[in-house]
């Protein structure tokens, strides 16, 4: 299954996520964060808008490759991949 | 008397608890989060913020219990469908009379909730919040959800119903600067005022559009912009564009609303039908952003006035409130307690509020200021606050 790592800065948001390994179905990247919103209900409004779409400041990477699908988030988490949630850095 | 002020701040909300008529401020909240917009429904006690995450997204934030705890309130999202047609700042080589090209649509996202505002007493769930892109959002069921009003979002003056489809008329709302930090430029609510004995009746104002009115509960609404003086428009009688930078009503005399504009201070008497322009700009008063009006007399107002527009700083290197008791006719400066020299402070939109003889400020520059004398002497509740977004009587 494939791996979430996620910023320590939601930890403070969703302290369930943290201290863990956090492992999921391998699926769509929306899948995968569905799958974390599930373990931390709430999660996915922190990095998606309303309209499933990524945050501006908010990067996703598969391994180390950014995630290209931003909008409908269809790239394909293979099962021995991780996926990393990050600030997009926007300035000093 | 209040006995709570509620800052909304760069870094997060702070609380003043007055205790023995000193002001004493508790640890700050939400640390490190921008909060917009901070305030206390008079009705329950339940505390409201609005977080301005710089990368998770805004957010409400509410406790139950005074401060103690905070629970994020996620409901507040455009519905499937909300589209609004996109507007950019104008560029160098911007031609004003060059023909319009076909709209652009985008579907809307929340990207900000610049204001709340709570309901009559006889309408204890209903609550109102002012986003940008230019939303209005309702609930009642105490903020537990949201509902776009869509007549509203569906003006004509923002081009109809884009639910349905292409725009059928021309959008006439400008952007707000306050919108570029989310990398556009788009309209945003900032003021909401309800008339305390009819709740169906209620104005909004919109950066850049105006005032728009409603007397059915939010079914139909019209421009209320007659009277406004738009100086950097080719037509400044124009019935869109302006720029209320915030509108504020008397609670005791509902048809007195007050509104500090980008182009001076106007003031209505009759519900907005007709806006009078009372600037004094000879006494400063002129251009700023808060403007507050008595809960008992219409006719009673304060600026905290500021250097246009540019420069958007204190007058002269000093900070100054002004006050009218006779619908602006004539102003008076209170200059006691505030500093006068060295002084650059602004003071945003909904940094200043009134509650009974009390007044309070706070600026970008982090000072907050009291007045309990109906803003003719100030002390200072603290230099060193983060920037000050909001300042609110709890």
């Amino acid at each position: 299954m494939p791996t979430v790592e996620i910023t320590p800065h939601l930890y403070r948001f969703f302290p369930v996520l943290a201290n863990r390994t956090i492992s999921v179905p391998a699926g769509s990247v929306a899948d995968v964060l569905r799958a974390v919103d599930a373990l931390a209900p709430g999660f996915s409004d922190y990095v998606l808008d309303e309209r499933g779409a990524l945050r501006r400041h908010v990067n996703l990477s598969l391994n180390d490759t950014i995630v290209i699908d931003r909008e409908t988030l269809s790239d394909r988490v293979p099962e021995d991949a991780t996926l990393y949630i990050f600030q997009a850095l926007s300035g000093g | 008397m209040s006995n709570m002020i509620l800052l909304g701040t760069r870094k997060g909300t702070v609380i003043f608890d007055r205790s023995n008529s000193a002001w004493n401020p508790r640890p700050i909240e939400h640390a490190g989060i921008p909060v917009c917009y901070a305030a206390r429904d008079p009705r329950n006690g339940i505390l409201w913020a609005s977080l301005d995450h710089g990368h998770w997204g805004p957010k409400l934030s509410r406790s139950r219990d005074d401060g103690t705890t905070w629970e994020d309130v996620l409901s507040l999202k455009y519905p499937e469908g909300a589209r609004y047609i996109v507007k950019y700042l104008p560029t160098p080589d911007f031609d004003p009379e060059a023909p319009e090209g076909k709209p652009e649509y985008k579907d809307a996202t929340v990207f900000k909730i610049w204001n709340l505002a709570f309901g009559t007493a006889g309408q204890p769930g209903r609550l109102y919040a002012g986003t940008i892109p230019g939303g209005l959002f309702v609930s009642d069921d105490g903020g537990d959800s949201w509902a776009l009003s869509r007549p509203l979002w569906n003006h004509e003056s923002r081009g109809g119903d884009l639910f349905a489809g292409e725009a059928t008329s021309k959008n006439q709302w400008g952007g707000t600067p306050a919108s570029i930090d989310y990398g556009v430029f788009e309209p945003g609510i900032h003021s909401i005022v309800i008339d305390p004995r009819d709740p169906l009746h209620m104005h909004v104002a919109v950066s850049s559009a105006g005032v728009l009115e409603t007397t059915d509960g939010g079914q139909t609404w019209t421009g209320r912009n007659r009277g406004m003086l738009n100086d950097y428009m080719p037509n400044p009688e124009s019935e869109w564009g302006h720029d209320p930078h915030f509108v504020t009503g008397c609670p005791g005399q509902p048809e007195h609303l007050w509104q500090q504009n980008h182009c001076g201070v106007f003031y209505s008497s009759d519900g907005a039908l007709k806006w009078n322009k009372v600037s004094m700009p000879d006494a400063g008063v002129h251009f700023g952003f808060p403007i507050a009006v008595d809960a008992q007399d219409g006719r009673t107002a304060w600026v905290v006035p500021a250097r246009a527009d540019m420069a958007r700083m204190a007058i002269g290197g000093g900070l100054f409130v002004a006050r009218t008791m006779d619908g602006g006719q004539s102003w008076q400066s209170f200059r006691n307690g505030l500093p006068q020299e060295n002084a650059y402070d602004i003071v945003l939109r909904h940094s200043l509020d009134v509650s009974g003889d009390s007044l309070c400020f706070g600026s970008t520059t982090g000072n907050v200021y009291l007045s309990e004398d109906r803003g003719e002497t100030w002390q200072c509740l603290g230099n060193n606050f983060p920037p000050v977004y909001s300042v609110r009587f709890g």
